[in-house]
């Protein structure tokens, strides 16, 4: 699964996943409603699937059932037999990857675009999970061209420690779309109208790539993850601290060492203790609560693609 | 429960209530603060009780398990008998009953402030039953004159309705409501203000025990009309969502043809009442099971007769 397979092969089938999280709802209400009226996301020479990823969580209004769906698309959870009481998410990984995948297979679906909200103020954000696909590469920067001038971020989750194993890695080009600040289990316009903007833009790209329109090299300034950091926490594991409010809000804007990052009930602030400037993310996230993460770091990074000009079929 | 303590008793018996609903935030830290560190609490004529009130849900960050628990105090919830295999809510609010309660009688504690939080863009909502409620209603005055920003009185009784909620349990009681903040999130700047809103409501109390009376005055309040629901399927999907023009707008004027909701095909749906109303809890998100998109609030002027300062107690 490399810049080149994409870059030579027109794309023929694309999935648009809503609800990998039962209660990010601008994916799930956009994608039930183009399951009863596609028209919008359809495109000349394009299969495109609008599916609900994790239906029993969508039903509930919660995140997950039993464990997050978008951390279990590795190799052991992929593989594992399923005896009666397997988790609900797992079993149902292996059947989107029956359907979509086999995840590093020719047969994989060519583009999963996977919807998620965030409860931080990210804005138009796009999830890369490697420097080195040129397909999508090219496909952010012609979003963010379409977009301007309002700003679209490229978080860039390639650092093997900190990656996870998301739903839509089973296709061979995995994005990432997530569209903030908007509170969990809740529709607002503003955030659905940014996030249907980005999925049209994107089906536009593969339509226009897989008509031979040349896209010349071009770069792409990312913001690729360094580390997630915790809320200090006391002894029992309850959170100790509380985003400062010189850090809230403040995604992709630079945090300096020193810079307040904590503020305690007692009224302390507790600084960030960094050695160089990073650009935060996934500020005051509500469901990273319990995964230990207040926020991400990241450093900007310049990513370059060579031209595309794709054969006609 | 619109009782004056009527040429009154001191209020010696005060809680303050957090985790009513387990991912409202706000309340939940600051009660956990304040049970290892009652001493923000504590005034010259009374200690407020700090108490975290569904204990089960603030630990799995949930609203609540069963049922909701600011809607279990009825009198058939409160008196129902098939407490063990039944609710959990249902006991929490016949312990909470015993603890705080009984509701309606004159061993209740004098007071609760309930802390909630609300997506919606409300700021800081004083939440009480009704207008009739003198003292709570002079404690709003005064908590609007001596703290920052808008802080609108949202009156939730209907005629004929039970009142249903926590802060029912004491013989008076205030909800406050601080949003916007997303459920499951902790703001630092949601929490300072709820903090600055209880330690107001706590010197008011304060004053009044010492032997301040306060004069009538005329006061602004919202009061409930009945809530508009989300345009829907016949099967109970949403068809939209509320208009980019109504949301966060929270006790702004609606007039007639505003809009209100989208469509997904784009389509605009107006209001259509005859007189203009104000619009309160848009796009709540724990409302969207209970059939609300927002409640309609009809914007009234009260006055508010004055409140005498209590009888010395007996030392």
């Amino acid at each position: 699964m490399t810049a080149l397979l994409g870059a030579k092969s027109p794309l023929r089938r694309v999935a648009i996943f809503g609800g990998t999280h039962g209660n990010e709802l601008s994916g799930v209400l956009l994608v039930k409603h183009w399951e009863e009226d596609g028209a919008e996301v359809q495109r000349t020479g394009l299969q495109v699937k609008p599916f609900i990823a994790n239906p029993r969580a969508v039903q509930k209004g919660s995140r997950y059932i039993d464990c997050d769906l978008n951390r279990v698309f590795d190799p052991a959870h992929l593989g594992e037999e399923m005896p009666e009481n397997s988790p609900y998410e797992v079993v149902r990984a292996q059947e989107i990857h029956r359907l979509f995948g086999p995840k590093g297979g020719k047969d994989a679906y060519d583009v999963i675009l996977d919807l998620h909200n965030t409860t931080a103020n990210m804005g138009c954000t796009l999830i890369l999970e490697t420097s080195k696909n040129d397909l999508l590469i090219q496909m952010f920067h012609y979003i963010k061209s379409c977009l301007a001038p309002r700003p679209c971020f490229v978080y860039l989750i390639d650092r093997p420690s900190l990656k996870y194993a998301t739903t839509r890695s089973v296709a061979k080009h995995p994005v990432g779309v997530e569209v903030g600040p908007q509170p969990q289990g809740v529709l607002r316009a503003d955030i659905l109208d940014q996030m249907r903007r980005i999925v049209g833009h994107a089906l536009d790209f593969i339509q226009y790539f897989n008509e031979g329109r040349e896209f010349p090299a071009c770069s792409l300034e990312v913001y690729r993850v360094m580390e997630k950091v915790d809320y200090p926490r006391k002894e029992n594991g309850e959170i100790a601290a509380v985003i400062h409010p010189s850090l809230q809000d403040q995604d992709w804007k630079p945090l300096n060492p020193g810079d307040p990052v904590f503020l305690t009930l007692d009224g302390k602030t507790i600084p960030f203790d960094g050695d160089s400037t990073v650009y935060p993310v996934f500020v005051n996230e509500a469901a990273y609560y319990e995964k230990g993460e207040a926020f991400a770091t990241t450093l900007k990074v310049t990513l370059t693609a060579r031209s595309l000009n794709s054969s006609s079929p | 429960m619109s009782s004056t303590p009527s040429r009154g008793h001191q209020l010696d018996r005060v809680a303050v209530t957090g985790g009513t609903h387990g991912n409202e935030l706000s309340g939940v830290y600051l009660v956990k603060h304040w049970l290892q560190n009652p001493s923000e609490l504590q005034r010259g004529t009374f200690a407020a009780t700090p108490f975290l009130a569904n204990p089960k849900a603030t630990k799995r960050c949930i609203r609540y398990l069963s049922q909701d628990l600011n809607r279990s105090f009825t009198r058939t919830f409160l008196t129902s008998k098939e407490t063990q295999d039944g609710p959990y809510e249902v006991r929490q609010a016949q312990e909470i009953n015993q603890l705080f309660g009984p509701k309606g009688s004159a061993d209740a504690f004098d007071f609760i402030f309930d802390l909630h939080n609300t997506v919606s863009n409300m700021v800081a909502c004083l939440i009480l039953d009704s207008e009739e409620n003198v003292f709570t209603m002079h404690m709003c005055h005064y908590i609007q004159k001596h703290t920052q920003g808008p802080c609108p009185i949202y009156l939730y009784g209907l005629p004929g309705q039970e009142n249903y909620s926590l802060q029912s349990v004491a013989k008076n009681g205030l909800g406050l409501e601080l949003g916007p903040q997303p459920h499951g999130v902790l703001r630092a700047d949601v929490l300072s203000h709820m903090r600055a809103l209880v330690a107001c409501g706590l010197d008011f109390i304060d004053l009044f025990n010492q032997g301040t009376s306060f004069p009538a005055f005329d006061i602004v309040a919202y009061k409930i009309i009945e809530p508009m629901d989300f345009p829907q399927s016949p099967s109970g999907e949403l068809l939209g969502f509320v208009h980019p023009q109504l949301q966060d707008k929270d006790f702004f004027p609606l007039k007639p043809g505003d809009p209100i909701f989208q469509l997904f095909s784009g389509e605009e749906i107006f209001y259509e009442g005859d007189a203009t109303i104000y619009p309160a809890f848009i796009n709540e998100a724990a409302y969207y099971e209970k059939g609300v998109a927002f409640y309609k609030m009809k914007k009234c002027t009260f006055s508010i007769p004055p409140l005498e300062a209590p009888e010395a107690s007996a030392p």
